[in-house]
């Protein structure tokens, strides 16, 4: 190989890139990007930006049928454009590693982690078996996976998420490359274990001098990690440069729009909800699926008007929470009071005014719209069924309700298939509106979203309740949209109540350690975050 | 949908020829059913261009009103058949609980045994009609239309725009006709055509057997049967009838596998 | 897993004993006087009764299903109402002959069909894949009647190379048995051998598309090494399946081709049954395809069971 004669020019050298559909449509356009030996470089974007298709245009990969239709990839002075499959296959993790998103579904069930780890290496040649186990062992020790000497012998379903994620990292580096791919490696994590996976994988390929593409829509977690940051949108480069120029001075307004829009505080400025009547009363709710609950004992008040955010990790609880409320999950044991009156436990023992006045909005608006009805269908049917709204005065109503959530009123007739995420959850929101619901559950209603549509939706939501006074509880992981938003915050852990309390409070002054864990661990947006909380902590001292 | 490939082209093709000679066929024949013409197994000519058969019948006369018992039997068990599996899958879907656990295994059961093997059991029984058989076909293929819709349904169950809706507190009609059929409809009308496939070729063959359609009425399956021996003197006799089966078979299968490769080539270039 | 693997044991049992249900259920309590339809037109009153006396039929259904099944379970499949002699006489070597044309398919055809499905679905959208595809589509859509005809036609008629007629008897030697049955052999492998072959191909195609097959090319392996240590593994499993459920099919399948061929085997022996309305002769021979059926089955699902590998591999508890 020639790096040693390039030492100084850089490792991977994209020029005019472009990728094709199958069906012809470009999806990445006149990309051009250098990246220097041990240099990280942030690809950040929204979905659709291209940014893992060029990640992966780097190791000569098209996914799904996508194909390099232009412009060349030099990899440590060979053009993977044009070079033959063979000589692709040669430097792919030798030379350029990939790490992905999901580990879960990276990981072939068939074969042990260390099977796999250790695969490379021996298939390329370029260690003994005795050379890639002991080196698999080292990485193990490096990125803290217990039992680094057993470690490898389990099978990826035996393993948490954050320690196969760490093994996926593992695996990218088992030929020692000069370059990792990485693709999201910590977007499926929860914010706890992101961190930890995070700092981890910083001090490892510090250590190790590695390069990296490291491709998210987190502007947080790669400004933890990268020295130069790429903005890309639709396919093609909005700008480059250090990362600290990029969030303190970006030059386009699309770039200013994403780093400014996270700091904006949505609460409406000095209500007091202490005052007015309480909405819903659930007192020591218990429930789950099988034998053992999922919700312990937990009890909660909302006044009519407030926003109550409900925050936790996967697993906390929080979503059970909300079905039992929809009476979707019959609870064990506990009441709920709804409007001074009790709730029946099952949907359907409930009346059709109960029904109505409790509303839900959903994670996924892909499939909590109907394919197959139309935007004015699905906003409109609530209307008949609650308050008998038919014909012209429906049409009528369906166009207000466009006009409120800012849709145009001749998307009134598609069907969801033609509107964007965004616009899908703005249906969903009206749909849920229309039934002039007291209480409105947002259940992720922006997990799903890219940053900029899920600021619409939140300042929707924000706008909404200041004008119809409705009730919000608000589950999320989010723990930023949270502090922008909510009244109050009930911190959820294992199915029980950590800590509640007014969310100034929460998190200027937890009471609790696992709040504090918690809170700690929302990446802020600047430089340097990520090593105060580590010197804070402790954590993964590269060593 | 997809445009229609060039295969599912002919087998759209396929499937128009055999509807206009199923709806018109007694116009098209020209001669009839029982007509004796000429001796048995009488070479092609131009009159016959079939030839004879083995009682010196207008071959291509009687293959023309075959086709109505053959495709009107198989289609009327596979309406019925659909008649009785959507209603009771989407029912187990929605239900869910005992209700799905009794239908299910109803089903299971009567899946663990052939359907020949049932059938027979059945014809023995009860003796060969076309009512028998429509019946005994029908309710024995419903348990795959059952099994397919209460899939079907349970996934759309799921969704969560099924969920709003019954938080809306819709009825069981409004479930089923606007927020689940129209989104099951595709693999419903493929599945119909491969139900149609199955019970046409199951029709057939019982006639071939001798134990499906009997005397007077004559099918395809049955034409083949009587003029199987024909073979040995090296005529195509039996192959005309039996090829007929084959082509609309072929026709139907082309068209359901353009409707079931819903996905493009999704090969990644390495 | 060995629980589960139990389980499947149980309820296999549980299903064959339905299974026996059903059958006797459906000859013997659906509408229609058994007596009358066995004697048809010239029925008088005593010989009915006589008839409903020797099969019992004045007695509740209830004693006569466990009467029938307690006879069954020790091998004594009852009489021929036709040739009064013992079913089982007359049955276990017609099944011996269509387990071995059904075997003799099944150890061709099962080879090959499973590598022709892997072969086209590595090679997916090539033209010998495409033209595999329709050839497997046009097969499984052609009755075992056309296709024994067809080949009756040119192997026996014009060419004379194999007899028309697959006419096996006891003590006949290897070759020849290989000469009768190779022709009926040939129609139930493509018929098979088609559906193996497509049903292989999609099982095979969405493992390839998995995103840890994606992991492997992204480790620059070779499509052999791809193919071999990372699909095949997870591919055992649906294919095993596939295999398994259209095993179950030859064997109904083997029914029409043995009427085309006059082989003597348990298909053509129960099609004369039931034309002959012999009742303890077509529950016996329903009864067996059935139990061969239900144990196919088991089989197919215990294999998938232990080609899983997180049954194989079960999660630590308290890990």
């Amino acid at each position: 190989m020639t790096d040693t004669a390039e030492a100084t020019g850089p490792i991977l050298s994209i020029r005019d890139l472009e990728v094709s559909a199958p069906d012809g449509t470009v999806i990445v356009d006149g990309v051009s990007l250098d990246l220097a030996k041990g240099e990280i470089l942030g690809l950040i974007g929204e979905s659709g930006a291209g940014k893992s298709t060029i990640g992966l245009a780097g190791m000569g990969y098209g996914r799904g049928g996508c194909a390099i239709t232009g412009g060349t990839v030099d990899l440590l002075g060979t053009d993977l454009v044009q070079s033959t499959r063979r000589t692709r296959e040669r430097l792919r993790a030798v030379r350029i590693a990939y790490v992905a998103q999901s580990a879960a579904a990276a990981f072939n069930p068939a074969l042990t982690l260390g099977e796999q780890i250790v695969e490379a290496p021996l298939m390329h040649g370029v260690m003994s078996r005795a050379e890639a186990r002991a080196w698999m062992q080292h990485l193990f020790t490096k990125l803290q996976l217990p039992d680094p000497e057993s470690f490898g012998s389990r099978y990826p379903h035996q393993v948490s998420g954050g320690q196969l994620q760490r093994a996926m990292v593992a695996m990218a580096m088992a030929c020692k490359p000069d370059i990792l791919v990485l693709d999201e490696p910590t977007t499926a994590l929860d914010v706890t274990t992101q961190i930890e996976v995070l700092a981890l994988l910083r001090a490892l390929i510090r250590s190790e001098g590695t390069a990296a593409l490291y491709i998210t829509h987190d502007l947080a977690v790669i400004a933890q990690i990268a020295d130069r940051l790429m903005v890309l949108q639709h396919g093609r480069e909005v700008e480059t440069g250090p990362t600290v120029q990029i969030l303190e001075a970006p030059v386009q307004d699309y770039t200013r729009k994403l780093v400014s829009e996270r700091h904006k505080s949505l609460m409406s400025a000095g209500v007091d909800h202490a005052a007015s009547d309480m909405l819903l009363r659930m007192d020591g709710i218990t429930a789950g699926y099988g034998a053992e609950p999922v919700l312990h004992d937990v009890s909660l008040t909302l006044r009519r008007g407030e926003t109550l955010a409900v925050v936790g990790e996967s697993g906390s609880g929080k979503s059970t929470l909300a079905r039992v409320l929809a009476g979707l999950l019959p609870q064990r044991a506990g009441t709920v009071e709804f409007n001074g009156t009790a709730l029946p436990d099952d949907y359907r023992r409930r009346s059709k005014d109960e029904l109505r006045r409790i509303q839900l909005i959903y994670q996924l608006p892909d499939v909590a719209l109907n394919p197959n009805q139309t935007v004015a269908e699905a906003i409109g049917r609530p209307m008949t069924r609650f308050f008998g709204t038919r014909g012209a005065e429906r049409r009528r109503e369906v166009e207000r309700m466009l006009d409120l959530i800012d849709l145009a009123p001749e998307l009134a007739n598609r069907l969801p298939g033609a509107l964007s995420g965004g616009q899908k959850q703005r249906v969903c929101i009206a749909r849920a509106l229309v039934a002039k619901p007291d209480l409105l559950i947002c259940d992720e209603v922006t997990s799903a979203l890219d940053p900029l549509v899920a600021e619409g939706i939140l300042r929707i939501l924000r706008e909404l309740q200041d004008r119809l006074g409705v009730t919000y509880l608000f589950i999320t992981h989010d723990l930023s949209v949270v502090r922008r938003l909510a009244d109050r915050t009930m911190v959820m852990q294992f199915g029980r109540v950590v800590e509640e309390g007014p969310t100034e409070q929460v998190f200027e002054a937890p009471r609790e350690d696992y709040t504090r864990l918690l809170a700690g661990s929302v990446p802020e947006l600047r430089v340097g975050w990520l090593d105060e909380v580590q010197a804070r902590r402790g954590l993964a001292h590269p060593g | 949908m997809r445009r229609p490939t060039l295969t599912a082209w002919i087998g759209l093709i396929i499937i128009g020829a055999f509807a206009f000679v199923f709806v018109f066929a007694p116009w098209l024949a020209p001669y009839g059913l029982e007509a004796t013409v000429g001796v048995p197994f009488a070479d092609p000519s131009a009159e016959h261009p079939l030839g004879l058969d083995q009682n010196g019948r207008d071959l291509l006369s009687r293959m023309l009103y075959g086709a109505q018992i053959s495709i009107g039997v198989s289609l009327a068990a596979v309406l019925l058949s659909f008649s009785i599996g959507i209603p009771l899958g989407f029912f187990a879907a929605i239900r869910s609980g005992w209700t799905d656990v009794i239908l299910s295994r109803g089903v299971d059961t009567l899946m663990s045994v052939p359907v020949l093997i049932s059938a027979l059991v059945v014809l023995q029984a009860l003796g060969s009609s076309i009512p028998v058989l429509i019946v005994t076909i029908a309710v024995l293929d419903s348990t795959r239309v059952f099994r397919l819709s209460r899939v079907l349904a349970q996934g759309i169950n799921v969704m969560e725009y099924a969920e709003v809706a019954r938080l809306r507190g819709e009825g069981l009609g409004w479930m089923i006709r606007r927020e689940i059929l129209p989104n099951v409809s595709g693999p419903l009308l493929a599945e119909f055509g491969l139900r149609f496939c199955f019970s046409f070729l199951f029709v057939a063959g019982l006639s071939y057997l001798g134990l499906g359609i009997q005397p007077p009425f004559a099918d395809w399956g049955g034409m083949v049967r009587d003029n199987q021996q024909g073979i040995l003197y090296g005529l195509y006799t039996p192959l005309w009838p039996a090829g007929a089966i084959a082509l609309l078979t072929i026709g139907v299968n082309l068209v359901v596998d353009w409707l079931l490769a819903g996905q493009p080539n999704r090969q990644a270039n390495r | 897993m060995w629980r589960l693997i139990l389980a499947r044991l149980a309820q296999g049992i549980v299903t064959l004993w339905l299974v026996s249900v059903l059958v006797f259920a459906g000859t013997q309590l659906l509408p229609g006087d058994v007596a009358a339809s066995i004697l048809g037109q010239n029925a008088t009153p005593g010989a009915l009764e006589a008839i409903r006396r020797e099969l019992g039929l004045n007695e509740p259904a209830i004693w006569r299903y466990f009467d029938w099944l307690g006879g069954f379970v020790q091998g004594d499949l009852g009489m021929s109402l036709t040739n009064r002699q013992p079913v089982s006489e007359l049955l276990w070597p017609r099944f011996g002959n269509t387990m071995a044309l059904a075997a003799y398919a099944a150890a061709i055809g099962v080879p090959l069909a499973t590598a022709l499905g892997v072969l086209t679905a590595m090679l997916r959208g090539s033209v010998f894949d495409r033209v595999s595809n329709i050839g497997a589509l046009a097969m499984v859509s052609l009755p075992e009647y056309f296709l024994g005809l067809l080949l009756i036609l040119f192997f026996s008629v014009k060419w004379n190379l194999l007899p028309s007629l697959a006419n096996v008897y006891p003590g006949m030697g290897f070759w020849a048995w290989i000469e009768a049955t190779t022709l009926p052999m040939l129609v139930l492998l493509l018929v098979t051998a088609a559906q193996i072959m497509r049903m292989t191909r999609t099982a095979v195609l969405s493992v390839m598309d998995a995103p840890y097959i994606e992991t492997a090319w992204l480790k620059g392996l070779r499509t052999g090494r791809v193919v071999l240590r990372h699909a095949a593994p997870n591919a055992v499993a649906p294919v095993i399946n596939v295999v398994a459920f259209n095993v179950a099919y030859l064997i109904t399948g083997v029914v029409l081709v043995e009427v085309v061929f006059n082989y003597n085997g348990l298909g053509r022996f129960m099609v004369d049954a039931v034309s002959k309305r012999d009742l303890p002769m077509v529950q016996a021979a329903a009864m067996v395809f059935g139990a061969v059926y239900v144990l196919l089955n088991m089989v197919a699902d215990i294999g998938a069971i232990a080609a899983n590998p997180r049954l194989r591999h079960p999660r630590e508890t308290g890990a």
